[in-house]
This record gives C-alpha cells, sequence and structure tokens, in this order.
C-alpha cells in the first residue's frame, strides 16, 4: 500500500475494485465500514458479484470479471471529458497525460458499457464521485491482479491514482491489499527470482558485488524462474529437483493436473510444513517445520509496517524453525551460514537491504510503530510514499488498452468461471480447515451460480453439481444466489475435496507471471 | 488542531479541542469508572457510572459524552459520586448471578472489578431474578443473559464496528435482552463470528465458547489477586514466580492486515486470544479466523518428525539422516545437472528472517536465482 490501514479512515472516497475486502482482509473491511458509516466516505465498488462492502456503497459497478481496463478507462474518459482531473498534481508531477487522454477519449461510457455491462450512467457518476472528493483512495487485491492483463490492470489503477492527484497524502493513494500475512515482506527480503533484499536487481553488477561481498561466495547473474516458471520447467525436465517451504501448490497453482505432473516428474522433491499437504504427499523427504507462535522473527503487513512475531508455545515432537533447517542444509552443502538468532538475521537484513535499514528487534520491541523505508535507526519509518517525488521522479501515465482474456466463453464452455475466498477459510486451507468450529460453520466449498443460469442447466440449490473447464472437472454443492451475475459462476479455492485450481487456466500475465486465476471458461451441469 | 485547558481533581491538563473529560481523563490516567463505554465505539451514556461534577453546570455530566471545554473545572471523585456509583453497582449487582467462582470471566470481569472497589459482597435490593438458560447453538459464542448489564456494547461493536446488526434490544422492560432477531441461532443470522461482541462484554454474559473450562479460571484468578496482594503487574509477578508468559504479543498468521494478537499460554497451549485494544490494524477488533482459528497450532495431525518416502509410504526417521539426505541429493543434483536445475519456494506465511535465509541459501548455498513463493498465487 502506498498509504497505511490507518488512514484509509479519513478518505473522502474510497474506490474498492477486485477485493472482496470484508472477507480476505476483514479488519480493513472494518475501517472502510468505519469510513463510510461515521466519517462520510463515498465508497465505490467495482466487483463482479455482490460482496458485503456493496450494502456501505454509495454505488456497485457490476462489471464483468476481466474487464477492469476498460472500467478504469471509463472512469478516466468522463474525468477527463467533464474536466475533473487535478491540473496542477498532472502539471507538477506527471508526465504523459496527452497520451493517456488520447487513449482513453474513445473509452466512452456508452462504450465501456458495452464492455463490462455497467451501465453507462453508472460509470459517470462513480467517476464524478471519485473526482470530487478531496481525498480519494483505491483498493485492489488479487481481482486486479491475476489476470493475464493484471499489470495492465495495476497501471490502470495508478494512472486514475495520479490523474485525480490522490497520491502522497493521509486518504489516498494506490493500495494493494496483499493476501497472505507475510507476501510483503517475502517479497521484501528477495524471495523473488529476480531480486535481492529490498528489490535489488540480481542482473545489476554492483549489486551483485555487494552481495558477493556480505554472502562471501560467487553469486549467479541470470534472473532465476518464478514460481508458475518453475512448474513449466519441472513439466519439462528442466527443473530436477525441488525444496518448498511452507507452500502448498498443490492446491494453489492452476491448473492442478499440469502441477501435479510437474512435481511427479522430479528426481527429488523435500518439503517442509507444519502439516502433511497435498504437496506433501508427493514429497521424497518431509521435515516438519515450526507455526508462527513458536518462534521469534517478524512479518511485515500490507502496510508495509515491520511486526514482531514472538514464540508463545514449545513446537510438537522434534520440529524445528525454518532457519534452523535451512541452515542445517545449507551447511550440510558446504555453504555455512553463521548460526543466528533472529534479531541477528534481521540486523544483517538492515546491513544489506536500504528500506530496512533502520529496523531492528529491539526497535520493535519498544513498541515503535515502524513502515518501511526506514533508512537508519533514527528514521520514524515512511507511513506514506511518494508525498513530494516518485521513484522515478515524475509519475508516468502508462495509457492502457483493453484487451480481452485469454480464455472466453464459447458453446462449449459457455460461463466464466472465477475464483477467490471466503471468509472463513484461508488460502489452501491448511490452518483453518484444521479449526474444528470453523469447519462446522463452513464445512466445504459451494459454486455461486445465479438463478437464472442455475436454471438453464438443471442445477439446485444445495445440490452437488459438476464444474468444467479445458482443464478438468470438479464435484461441488452449487449455492444458487442473485449475487452472481448471470454468466459467471465463483469457486472458492480453499477446498481440497472440490479443488478450484483444477479448473483455473495456467496461463500468466507476460510481466508478473501471475496466472489468471480469475477468468476461466467453464461450464457447469448437475452431478 | 486546538488545544484546550482543562482543570481535573485540581490538576491542569491539556487536550485536543473537541475532547470528551473521559477521553481527558484517561489519557492523563485519572480514573473514572464506566461500564457502557469502549473506545471504538460512540459514547453511549447508559451506565451513568462516568459522571463527573463540573463547576457551574446544572448536573452531574456523563464524562463519556460531555466534550470538555476551555478553562472546565472537574471533579471526578467525591462523596457524593461515589455514593451514587456505589448505588448503580448494587442495583446491577442485585440482578446478577453471585456466582463469580465458577465464571469464566473472573478476573476481567468490570462488574465485578466495581463491586470490589465499592465493597459490595450481596446487593441490598432484594427483587426479582432473571433465570434465562445458556445460549450455546453455535461453536463460537456463547450468551448467559442473566450475567447481561444492558450495557449495549455488543449491540453497538456489531452495528457500528462490525456493520452486521446481529443483536438488538428485544422485549421489553425487565425482560429486555440483546438478543438475536426471532431469537434464532446465531448461525441463521448474518452473524460473521468475529467475536467483538465478546471483547467488549464487561461481564460474562457473552463469551467465546472455545475457551471455556481449560482451568483457567482459576489460574487467572490466583494471579489476579496475587498481583494485587503484592502490588504487581501481572508481568513481574508471572517473571517472579517463573511461570511460563501470561500473554504473549505477537501477529496475526492469517491475511496481511497484520493485526496484533495477545496469545494466552497455560501449559504450552494457547488457551485464549485476543488483541490489544486500540492498537496496530485492528485496534483491538479482530476476524473469526484470527479469534477463533489458532487450534492448529496444537492439532494432534501437526508433523512431529521428519519424514522419508519408502515406495508410496512415508517412514519417520531422525534429522540427521533426513537433512543429510536432502543435503545429498540436492548437491547430486546441483553436480549434475547444475544449479539451475534445483528450483526453492519460500513462503509468504513464515518470518522475514526465514526467507531471507532461504533465498540465502538459493542463491548463496545452491548457487540459483530460482527462488519465489506464492506471491502471486
Amino acid at each position: 500500500m502506498t498509504n497505511t490501514i490507518d488512514d484509509l479512515e479519513t478518505a473522502g472516497a474510497i474506490l474498492v475494485i477486485g477485493s472482496n475486502t470484508t472477507e480476505a482482509h476483514p479488519i480493513i473491511g472494518l475501517r472502510i465500514k468505519k469510513a463510510v458509516m461515521r466519517n462520510d466516505c463515498r465508497l465505490i465498488v467495482a466487483e463482479p458479484k455482490h460482496i458485503r462492502l456493496c450494502y456501505y456503497a454509495d454505488r456497485w459497478l457490476q462489471h464483468k470479471p476481466g474487464t477492469d481496463v476498460a472500467l478504469l478507462n471509463g472512469l478516466m474518459n468522463v474525468i477527463i471529458e467533464e474536466d475533473l482531473y487535478d491540473h496542477e498534481f498532472v502539471a507538477e508531477r506527471t508526465e504523459g497525460f496527452e497520451e493517456l487522454a488520447e487513449l482513453v477519449k474513445e473509452y466512452t461510457p456508452e462504450k465501456v458499457s458495452g464492455i463490462t455491462g455497467v451501465a453507462a450512467d453508472d460509470i459517470r457518476e462513480a467517476a464524478r464521485t471519485f473526482a470530487a472528493a478531496d481525498n480519494a483512495a483505491i483498493c485492489y487485491a488479487m481481482g486486479i491482479t491475476q489476470h493475464t492483463t493484471g499489470t495492465d490492470n495495476v497501471v490502470s489503477v495508478a494512472n486514475l491514482s495520479m490523474l485525480t492527484g490522490n497520491v502522497g497524502r493521509p486518504g489516498t493513494g494506490v493500495n494493494p491489499l496483499r493476501g497472505q500475512n507475510n507476501v510483503q515482506g517475502a517479497c521484501d527480503v528477495g524471495a523473488l527470482p529476480n531480486v535481492y533484499t529490498g528489490y535489488q536487481s540480481v542482473t545489476d553488477p554492483d549489486i551483485r558485488k555487494k552481495f558477493e561481498e556480505a554472502w562471501g561466495v560467487a553469486l549467479p547473474g541470470k534472473p532465476g524462474l518464478t514460481a508458475t516458471e518453475m512448474m513449466d520447467a519441472a513439466a519439462k525436465g528442466d527443473i530436477k529437483a525441488m525444496y518448498i517451504v511452507g507452500e502448498n501448490p498443490m492446491l494453489s497453482d492452476p491448473n492442478l493436473k499440469h502441477a501435479g505432473e510437474a512435481l511427479e516428474k522430479l528426481d527429488f522433491l523435500v518439503v517442509q510444513d507444519i502439516f502433511l499437504t497435498e504437496t506433501a504427499e508427493l514429497a521424497d523427504v518431509i521435515l516438519p517445520s515450526a507455526s508462527f507462535a513458536e518462534k521469534e522473527g517478524t512479518f511485515t503487513n500490507t502496510d508495509r509496517r515491520v511486526q514482531r512475531v514472538r514464540k508463545a508455545v514449545e513446537s510438537p515432537g522434534e520440529a524445528k524453525p525454518d532457519a534452523w533447517i535451512v541452515s542445517e542444509i545449507s551447511k550440510r552443502m558446504g555453504y555455512e551460514m553463521p548460526s543466528l538468532e533472529p534479531a541477528e538475521v534481521m540486523d544483517e537484513i538492515a546491513q544489506v537491504t536500504p528500506q530496512y535499514g533502520g529496523i531492528s528487534h529491539a526497535r520493535l520491541d519498544e513498541g515503535v510503530t515502524i513502515h518501511w523505508p526506514c533508512p537508519d535507526s533514527e528514521s520514524p519509518g515512511t507511513p506514506i510514499l511518494h508525498t513530494k517525488y516518485f521513484t522515478r521522479g515524475k509519475g508516468w501515465f502508462c495509457p492502457v488498452p483493453y484487451v480481452e482474456p485469454a480464455e472466453r466463453p464459447d458453446e462449449e464452455y459457455p460461463l466464466v468461471l472465477t475464483t477467490g475466498r471466503v471468509l472463513w477459510q484461508y488460502h489452501t486451507g491448511t490452518m483453518t480447515r484444521k479449526s474444528e468450529g470453523i469447519n462446522e460453520l463452513d464445512p466445504h466449498g459451494k459454486v455461486w451460480i445465479s438463478p437464472a443460469d442455475a436454471e438453464r442447466y438443471g442445477v439446485e440449490n444445495g445440490v452437488t453439481a459438476v464444474v468444467s473447464t479445458r482443464r478438468g472437472d470438479i464435484e461441488i454443492e452449487a449455492m444458487v444466489t442473485p449475487r452472481i451475475q448471470e454468466g459467471v459462476i465463483f469457486v472458492p479455492f480453499h477446498y481440497a475435496e472440490s479443488p478450484a485450481n483444477v479448473l483455473t487456466n495456467n496461463v500468466v500475465d507476460p510481466v508478473s507471471k501471475v496466472p489468471e486465476y480469475k477468468v476461466s471458461a467453464a461450464k457447469v451441469k448437475p452431478a | 488542531m486546538d488545544q484546550i485547558k482543562v482543570e481535573i481533581d485540581g490538576s491542569e491538563f491539556t487536550a485536543p479541542a473537541g475532547s470528551t473529560i473521559l477521553e481527558i481523563a484517561r489519557a492523563n490516567g485519572v480514573y473514572i469508572p464506566t461500564l457502557c463505554y469502549d473506545p471504538r465505539l460512540t459514547p453511549y451514556g447508559a451506565c451513568r457510572l462516568c459522571l463527573v461534577e463540573v463547576e457551574g453546570a446544572r448536573a452531574l455530566l456523563p464524562s463519556c459524552y460531555a466534550r470538555a471545554e476551555d478553562g472546565m473545572k472537574i471533579q471526578t471523585t467525591n462523596e457524593k459520586l461515589e455514593r451514587i456509583r456505589k448505588t448503580l453497582v448494587e442495583l446491577l449487582v442485585s440482578d446478577h448471578p453471585m456466582e463469580c467462582m465458577g465464571c469464566e470471566k473472573s478476573g476481567r470481569c468490570e462488574l465485578q472489578e466495581l463491586a470490589q472497589r465499592y465493597d459490595i459482597t450481596e446487593s441490598g435490593y432484594a427483587g426479582e431474578k432473571h433465570e434465562y438458560i445458556e445460549f450455546s447453538e453455535n461453536p463460537f459464542v456463547t450468551r448467559d443473559y442473566n450475567k447481561c448489564i444492558m450495557c449495549g456494547r455488543c449491540i453497538r461493536i456489531c452495528r457500528e464496528v462490525q456493520g452486521v446488526g446481529v443483536y438488538d434490544f428485544v422485549n421489553r422492560g425487565f425482560e429486555a435482552v440483546p438478543g438475536t432477531p426471532f431469537e434464532r441461532p446465531m448461525q441463521e443470522t448474518p452473524c460473521e463470528f468475529c467475536g467483538q461482541c465478546i471483547s467488549t462484554c464487561p461481564t460474562g454474559a457473552i463469551k467465546a465458547r472455545p475457551y471455556e473450562g481449560d482451568g483457567r479460571v482459576a489460574a487467572r484468578d490466583i494471579l489476579r489477586n496475587a498481583c494485587a496482594y503484592f502490588h504487581m503487574s501481572e508481568e513481574e509477578m508471572t517473571k517472579a514466580l517463573g511461570l511460563e508468559e501470561w500473554k504473549v504479543r505477537t501477529t496475526c498468521a492469517y491475511c496481511g492486515c497484520g493485526c496484533q494478537l495477545d496469545l494466552h499460554v497455560i501449559d504450552n497451549r494457547i488457551v485464549e486470544v485476543t488483541s490489544p485494544l486500540m492498537e496496530g490494524a485492528g485496534q483491538g477488533n479482530l476476524c473469526v479466523k484470527g479469534r477463533f482459528g489458532y487450534d492448529f497450532v496444537g492439532s494432534r495431525e501437526r508433523l512431529t518428525r521428519p519424514l522419508i518416502r519408502k515406495g508410496k509410504k512415508f517412514v519417520e526417521t531422525d534429522w540427521d539422516t533426513a537433512l543429510d539426505l536432502v543435503a545429498k541429493k540436492l548437491g547430486g543434483t546441483k553436480k549434475k545437472s547444475g544449479a539451475d536445475s534445483i528450483a526453492v519456494l519460500a513462503s509468504a506465511r513464515i518470518t522475514n528472517e526465514e526467507n531471507y535465509l532461504i533465498q540465502k541459501f538459493a542463491r548463496a548455498g545452491i548457487g540459483t536465482n530460482n527462488v519465489d513463493h506464492c506471491a502471486r498465487l
């Protein structure tokens, strides 16, 4: 997030697009509700299905899955046409406005209405509401990123934010809501194939040299493979061994048949986890690790706040912290990492990572709230980014034309399948599905289907249906509900017995390599 | 922001204009009793315990509601105020089961604390008493209306903070309780089981069902009493006694909100999860996963020993054997097919420190940049 969770409360308008906030980020959902209920914030929700936030919204734009760029361009069309944009901000802090204006000109509300299914007047009114607010924030999540046009979607969100001058102040900003407790931190500390910690490129010789000196060994300069590319390479036989820590690709990867074949083909697979996951079942060696409650460390949340994780209980049996396990493997492979306490590892991170330069366990234990970047021990951190200038100096409007999703409905597969989360469960359910009470309230997954589609395909509420795509099919209970639009079905991906990712398409965004979980062509029939 | 000066019990305090008297008092460590107040909620003014005397005011003012004005002279305690407060508590106690010994909330109960403060062991007001049955028809929330003091905090937090509105007062007069629509079980209402009502209930009327029993009550009572006797904080006392940590502040392991949690631990078990009030992303609020989703930590299905595949089965082994095998296999693959034939997946669920070491291992130990995690999935 460019801004903080706290300052969402001060926004005059919030656009939530591609985020079922109250279910996937319930506590951020509370802040948005508070902004609306107590502070007269005007909420616009752009989302293909009816989510709880729609009850709080001024306007709900029910666009078709995969038409986000068209919708955002439509909003910008109105804002430029009606001269509602922030002239001062555009002139002083951005470049490329002319090109953007030229492109969005053709995205008239009427044309966009044809693509998205949202009424032209709703697009106009939403644009006016957003542009009229003194401070307006945009929140998005995987509904924006999990498309073959995910990068385009994010760029469009940024364009809208800059066009209306909503950057660098409280209650504004481009706010991606990160889905997992430490997904932000994992990226920050270099668990990415193209960058070291703090997003320092592996291809930059100076940076590589810095890390070679810090780690005392020569380092490879070729960027590695992303998670999705690893699976493709394993399927082809190019990746021969994998070490998987605390991840469950056998439920979370797109097109699970493909993922399964890829992992089966490996010569050697080691999985390190707290439970025998679907992925661990394919392993040659399984290493038992400590849960978050059994070790010291830090997580970095979605607003870049680095927070302590503390040991509360002992691990069961011989389970060990991941840090110990990886250090032992490394030692046995001939690269001995110094044996460090978690606090000392953070000191090492601080030494090689400009954004974490001033972060230490000692400081966090004093109760200081730190949002990175925090370059030195005097720095209070940076709750709001881009207050005076962007990372590249001026903000660049990159005009983005609308492109259709990779797979469109056709005669054989007439429906659009979109996937996501529900409140009760978390990701592949490794943790929540072990919770008795939660599973009493939410025992299994359900496919959402509109009443019209249910009638058309003979599917009944509460009865098992078969959902199929070109990748495979699953059996799952049908939930007939007007909360989903005609022509679209929704399947949550948490449930091993009805795994949504058997169905999803393993095509990816060309830049970000994020798979298109949100749009697949599908069909349903009674079981 | 404009600042105002007020005098509370003879001391002068500065505060932002618009603050309530209670907010200024609390910020400066001046005690004013309350029962219907929660900083997460808008003031309600129902319990009247926070009444204060303001010089020149026509009547006593509820400090939770009354905005302080520049130059105000406020008395938070005097004989008249304390008499009123004691009477109010006595009236509440008159229809409250005096069975604190068996009550889960004992030691954390706001009514019990006030009864102690005003030395009330039984109410002088004999009268009719409620005899409700306990509602525990769902896995998470137990409601015992016999202990309800009608402060409305559950109703308000569900409506104002959660925006759901499962509860409202039903019935009239003596029979009124914060009930669900048509007395339906909670899972048949739009309840999201966030447990915010549990977090705000001042008495044992609304409780977290999974955390009932556990012998915690006794432990907590003993500790509380010992703390009071020796004038020590809970933390000092647990340390002095060499007990396990009473509660451990940590960060939630579910979504990216990063709510702060207090894990309450007894005998190496997480027996309750709460969130510190007005701190972090949650401000004391949690969701169903954060409040109730932590039984996995102590699950019997946890992996406890390294496992090695033998044909279709896994057999248990010791760490040395497992680690040697992993190092040998990864090392062998590297030698035979090059470092780039190995791939490493770190995790969005483990700590920064661990992720750092894992990517360092991939790059420096194995010699490949093939390291990623499920940020995209």
